[in-house]
């Protein structure tokens, strides 16, 4: 279960609100997309679900919970780019979030217990279809294939919410198309609740479930920020059979 | 077909006759002006030709010392050595272990980075008579001056390299339940590592100018020291190749640690590639 509540947040910043009055009820299992120009909240509002910050007034409840002050193992992130470890190869990446949960002291497996998360860790491997890169770098990898990384690396760790911060914004059209399947397909096996920030409406139409578009419904010239975004439209899609077209 | 300069570049033997050029003109031009003035007075110190050259080494690298039974440019070279591991050492661990902690911990570096900031200040020649004082004169001081004239850049640097890391890779280990005892030994540690070397290449040349001046002011042996006790002798049959040893000693070394960068982290030549 991973139900998510935002109870009349806010959040501003010395001379600047940034969100204001942002409620929402997100059902377990949902692919969120949020939308909007440039500056208008969206990647603070995914900041805020990771406790990268904390709201100014108000709060977000995962399963009838405040979030933890901190981010942590409960909510996966993907960033657009420095989401894996460069010193780490690809299966290195992969088994080190298991490493961080069963070796406190040193943050590293050894003997059976290493082949345990390895097994796991190359089953995680073949669903993102980075077998073949097993062993390679992340400079050794495309694009496409670090982002898959990241989200074998993230999904490790079985997040109740997985964040996506334009995880395709760099990618090639074609490649963005295989990345749409793949997350479509993972976020249907984990039965995950997914936010993902956009920019690209056809995107946001491809994957969400639901779309909602951030701006600012209150504009006082004279002080550009007196008022903060907000979600103007809150639109759930009806999408089962969508993919299979898409 | 015409070529700007910037357009022309040697190819590879080109590079090398280019690269020994300067070399074999520098090493001509001595010993021209040697000759020019052996000839004029055969016992002449200040530009002494090979033989001097031959008899010095002979001399100080292969026979016993008469007085001490050593061999003086081993003794040296071992007694130098020795002072500048230890110096670069202790300092290499201070430098990792509080550059990686005023890198990570906001408070270490609200404690730390002012009073680091300003104890780099203090120029470590100035502090030697106080070293002198309180460690005495032999190995302990000479040792504390490497470690007090380059810890502080070892640190400051490893701290900006730290703060340098994307932000996303801390934010991404805590999304996978690291401690910060574990971000440290996980993710921040092996990534400082090469940098920590590269820091340490820059730091051997104040190292051994630390090294040679404390070895000059007070000491029974070490290169620096006797390089300066034949200056009283005008002995630049000794002091010429005493300088060309210590120059590759420090060639060595920084190609060493180069080294150890390419072959024990293959993550960064993927990345430069």
């Amino acid at each position: 279960m991973s139900h998510v509540s935002v109870r009349n947040l806010w959040m501003e910043y010395p001379g600047q609100v940034v969100l204001e009055r942002v409620n929402l009820e997100i059902p377990s299992g949902s692919f969120n997309v949020l939308i909007g120009p440039s500056g208008c909240g969206k990647t603070t509002f995914l900041r805020l679900l990771l406790s990268m910050e904390q709201p100014t007034k108000g709060a977000i409840l995962l399963d009838g919970q405040v979030l933890p002050p901190e981010p942590g193992p409960d909510r996966g992130i993907v960033f657009q780019r420095y989401s894996v470890f460069p010193h780490l190869t690809v299966i290195q990446n992969v088994i080190l979030g298991l490493e961080f949960a069963r070796s406190r002291g040193l943050g590293k497996l050894f003997g059976a217990a290493r082949r345990r998360a390895v097994e796991e860790a190359d089953r995680c491997i073949a669903s993102v279809g980075l077998d073949a890169a097993r062993d390679k770098y992340p400079a050794q990898l495309s694009g496409g294939m670090q982002q898959r990384l990241a989200i074998a690396q993230t999904l490790i760790r079985k997040p109740k919410l997985l964040l996506l911060d334009e995880p395709f914004g760099a990618l090639d059209p074609g490649t963005k198309q295989q990345m749409y399947e793949l997350t479509t397909r993972l976020w249907q096996e984990e039965k995950i609740t997914v936010f993902m920030v956009s920019h690209d409406l056809k995107e946001a139409f491809t994957l969400a479930t639901r779309v909602l578009t951030f701006d600012k419904v209150r504009i006082d010239p004279d002080a550009p920020g007196r008022y903060g975004a907000t979600i103007t439209f809150d639109l759930p899609l009806a999408k089962t059979a969508a993919f299979a077209e898409a | 077909m015409k070529h700007r300069l910037i357009n022309l570049k040697p190819g590879r033997g080109g590079k090398i006759a280019w690269g020994a050029l300067p070399f074999i003109v520098a090493v001509a031009v001595y010993f021209i002006f040697s000759a020019l003035r052996l000839a004029e007075n055969p016992n002449d110190k200040l530009l002494p030709g090979l033989s001097s050259f031959g008899a010095a080494i002979q001399r100080v690298a292969i026979d016993r010392d008469m007085r001490t039974g050593e061999i003086l440019l081993w003794l040296d070279t071992f007694s130098s050595l020795r002072r500048l591991a230890l110096g670069l050492g202790v300092s290499t661990i201070l430098g990792l272990v509080f550059g990686v902690a005023t890198g990570v911990i906001p408070y270490a570096r609200a404690g730390l980075a002012p009073f680091i900031a300003v104890l780099s200040m203090i120029p470590p020649m100035a502090v030697l008579p106080i070293l002198f004082i309180t460690f005495g004169l032999d190995e302990l001081s000479k040792v504390v001056l490497i470690a007090i004239g380059i810890t502080p850049f070892l640190i400051r640097d490893l701290a900006l390299r730290v703060a340098e890391m994307p932000g996303e890779l801390i934010i991404k280990a805590e999304t996978l339940g690291a401690s910060t005892w574990q971000i440290i030994l996980r993710v921040v540690l092996p990534q400082i590592v090469p940098r920590l070397a590269d820091s340490l290449r820059l730091s051997l040349g104040p190292a051994w100018l630390f090294l040679i001046s404390a070895e000059a002011i007070a000491a029974q042996d070490g290169l620096g020291y006797r390089i300066f006790l034949m200056r009283r002798y005008l002995a630049m049959d000794v002091i010429l190749p005493y300088v060309a040893w210590i120059t590759l000693l420090a060639f060595v070394m920084d190609w060493l640690l180069r080294l150890f960068n390419r072959r024990c982290f293959p993550w960064l030549t993927a990345a430069s590639s």
